[in-house]
Order: structure tokens, then C-alpha cells, then sequence
């Protein structure tokens, strides 16, 4: 760990603010994405059934 | 004369168009997005440990100057985000792709997320930088702007019920956000005052950022963009399957 100084907070902050911010873009991409491949096969599937 | 001779020939677009057939464009999504997801990840990792870990104090903003590595890598991507929304929505008005509207629709999370981190990183840069968060200064309150366009522009995508009424009226919004996405990036150079400095990647050398500081702040912005667009890729194929499995149910329906 780098001696970050007196601005040891502020950068810390900032780093940790950020990354949370990514990874939950991140997760909620994937979450998403794959409810809707599920849906999508859901349906079509049912569509094959049928007829 | 043979009988196919009098059919009128059906022209199908081809190279860049071709990717406007969402089955096309998401058989390509699906094979360069592993590729994308890994290459974001390696350039973020890289260029962060190699800015917080690896790099000097300032010799005056001391060890805040580690914040740029997040600050102007997404600050560049929220001005960006919006102009990729812009050219995908100024060819839904023109040519009426579907892709395109879904991709600008599923490139606006993605947008607000970089304003965010760029207003946050940037408030808390400057608390001990400037001895305040926030200030009225022209490229702060153009960003601030900026990411109210986005918030508006995703409520009217969720607010309007016909997906081409959607995609036109967001377009439209997309055009008048564009003036504050590009006074983000210029009200420094318009308005020569407030707090806030001008480019740190300039090809000015006089006004660059030192090459300590310069060649992580690279992969970062590298790492950044991967990111950009693995993100948009994927969350065009999401409103593409979505979009698709409204059409089915809706046609269930009738049934």
C-alpha cells in the first residue's frame, strides 16, 4: 500500500466510490441480460410447442 | 429471358449496414464480446494498480493526483457515451434501424454511470484541492447538466409505451443534450474563467500531464473504452432479445 499522506481519504474514497459504481454497471448488465435470454426462450420455445 | 429476371432485385445491405439485422448483430456481438470483456478487464487492472501502486506524489496535489486515473478516463466516456448515442440516434431518424435506437437506448446507463463517477471522483478532488466540492464553474455545471440529459433521456425510454415513438422522441432529446455534452468538453475554452483546468491530454506539451502520470492514465482511458463498449454491445443484444420476446408474446396474443 502506497503512503497516500493526509489525502489518504480523499483518494481512497474516490477509488472506492468509483469501483463500487462499475462493478454494480457491471452485475446488473449481466443480470439483466441474462433474464432476458431466458425470457426470449422461454417464449420461443412455447411458440415451437405450439405449432 | 428467364422467369427470376422480371422480380425486382432485392438489395440487401451489405458491410457496415448488414450489422442492422439484429441476428447479425448478434452473432457478432457474441463472438468479439469475450474478447472485449477480457481485454477491458486486463487494461482496467493493469492501469490502475500501475497508477495507485506505481506512481509519484504530485509535488503539489500530492497523492490526489491517483484520482485522475478514474476522473478523466470516465469523463471522457460520459462526453463520448453521449456522442455514440447521438450518431446511433441521428441514423434510427435517417435510415430506421432498429439496432441502432436499442444500441443509443442501451448506451445511456452505461453514460450516466461514467458522468457519476466523473461528478463524484471530481467532488472529491476537489474538496482539498479547491477547499470546496462543488463550484458553479462552466464545465461543472455543463457536466452536472449533462447527466440530468441522461437521467430525462432514460425516463423517456421507460415512459413512452411505443418503441418507435420511444426512439423518435429520444432521439430528438439526444440532438438538444448534445450542446451540453459538447460544453462539457469546451465551456473551458469558451468561458476562459472558473476553477476547473483544461485538457490534461493535449498535444500541447506545455499543458500535458507529466509521462508518469501520462502512460497509465493511457491504459486506463484504454481500459475504459473496452469497457464502453463491451457494456453497450451486451446491453444491445439484451433490448434486442427483449424487444423480441414482446413481438412473440404480442403475437401469442392474437392467437
Amino acid at each position: 500500500m502506497p503512503d497516500l499522506g493526509k489525502y489518504a481519504d480523499a483518494v481512497l474514497s474516490a477509488y472506492g466510490a468509483s469501483l463500487v459504481l462499475l462493478a454494480l454497471l457491471v452485475l446488473l448488465t449481466l443480470r439483466r441480460g441474462r433474464r432476458a435470454r431466458a425470457a426470449l426462450e422461454a417464449v420461443e420455445s412455447r411458440e415451437k410447442k405450439d405449432g | 429471358m428467364s422467369v427470376t429476371d422480371d422480380k425486382p432485385a432485392i438489395k440487401r445491405p451489405s458491410g457496415f449496414w448488414s450489422y442492422a439485422n439484429p441476428v447479425k448483430f448478434l452473432g457478432f456481438s457474441e463472438r468479439i464480446l469475450p474478447a472485449l470483456w477480457v481485454l477491458s478487464a486486463a487494461c482496467l487492472a493493469l492501469g490502475l494498480v500501475w497508477g495507485f501502486f506505481f506512481t509519484p506524489d504530485d509535488f503539489r496535489q500530492g497523492s490526489t493526483v491517483k484520482i485522475i486515473y478514474l476522473h478523466v478516463p470516465s469523463a471522457l466516456m460520459a462526453i463520448n457515451a453521449w456522442f455514440m448515442m447521438l450518431v446511433a440516434s441521428l441514423i434510427w431518424i435517417v435510415r430506421r434501424h432498429h439496432v441502432s435506437a436499442l444500441a443509443a437506448r442501451a448506451a445511456a446507463p452505461v453514460g450516466v454511470v461514467m458522468t457519476l463517477i466523473a461528478l463524484v471522483t471530481g467532488a472529491i478532488w476537489g474538496q482539498p484541492m479547491w477547499g470546496t466540492w462543488w463550484a458553479w464553474d462552466p464545465r461543472l455545471t455543463s457536466f452536472l447538466i449533462l447527466f440530468l440529459f441522461y437521467l430525462g433521456y432514460i425516463a423517456l425510454w421507460e415512459a413512452i409505451e411505443d418503441p418507435d415513438t420511444a426512439a423518435d422522441l429520444t432521439a430528438v432529446l439526444c440532438l438538444v443534450g448534445t450542446v451540453f455534452a459538447v460544453l462539457s468538453r469546451y465551456a473551458v475554452n469558451f468561458w476562459n474563467q472558473g476553477l476547473h483546468q483544461g485538457a490534461s491530454l493535449s498535444l500541447d506539451k506545455e499543458e500535458n500531464v507529466a509521462d508518469v502520470f501520462y502512460f497509465p492514465l493511457l491504459v486506463c482511458i484504454a481500459g475504459f473504452v473496452l469497457l464502453f463498449f463491451a457494456l453497450v454491445l451486451y446491453r444491445t443484444g439484451t433490448e434486442i432479445r427483449l424487444r423480441r420476446t414482446r413481438a412473440l408474446l404480442a403475437r401469442q396474443g392474437r392467437q
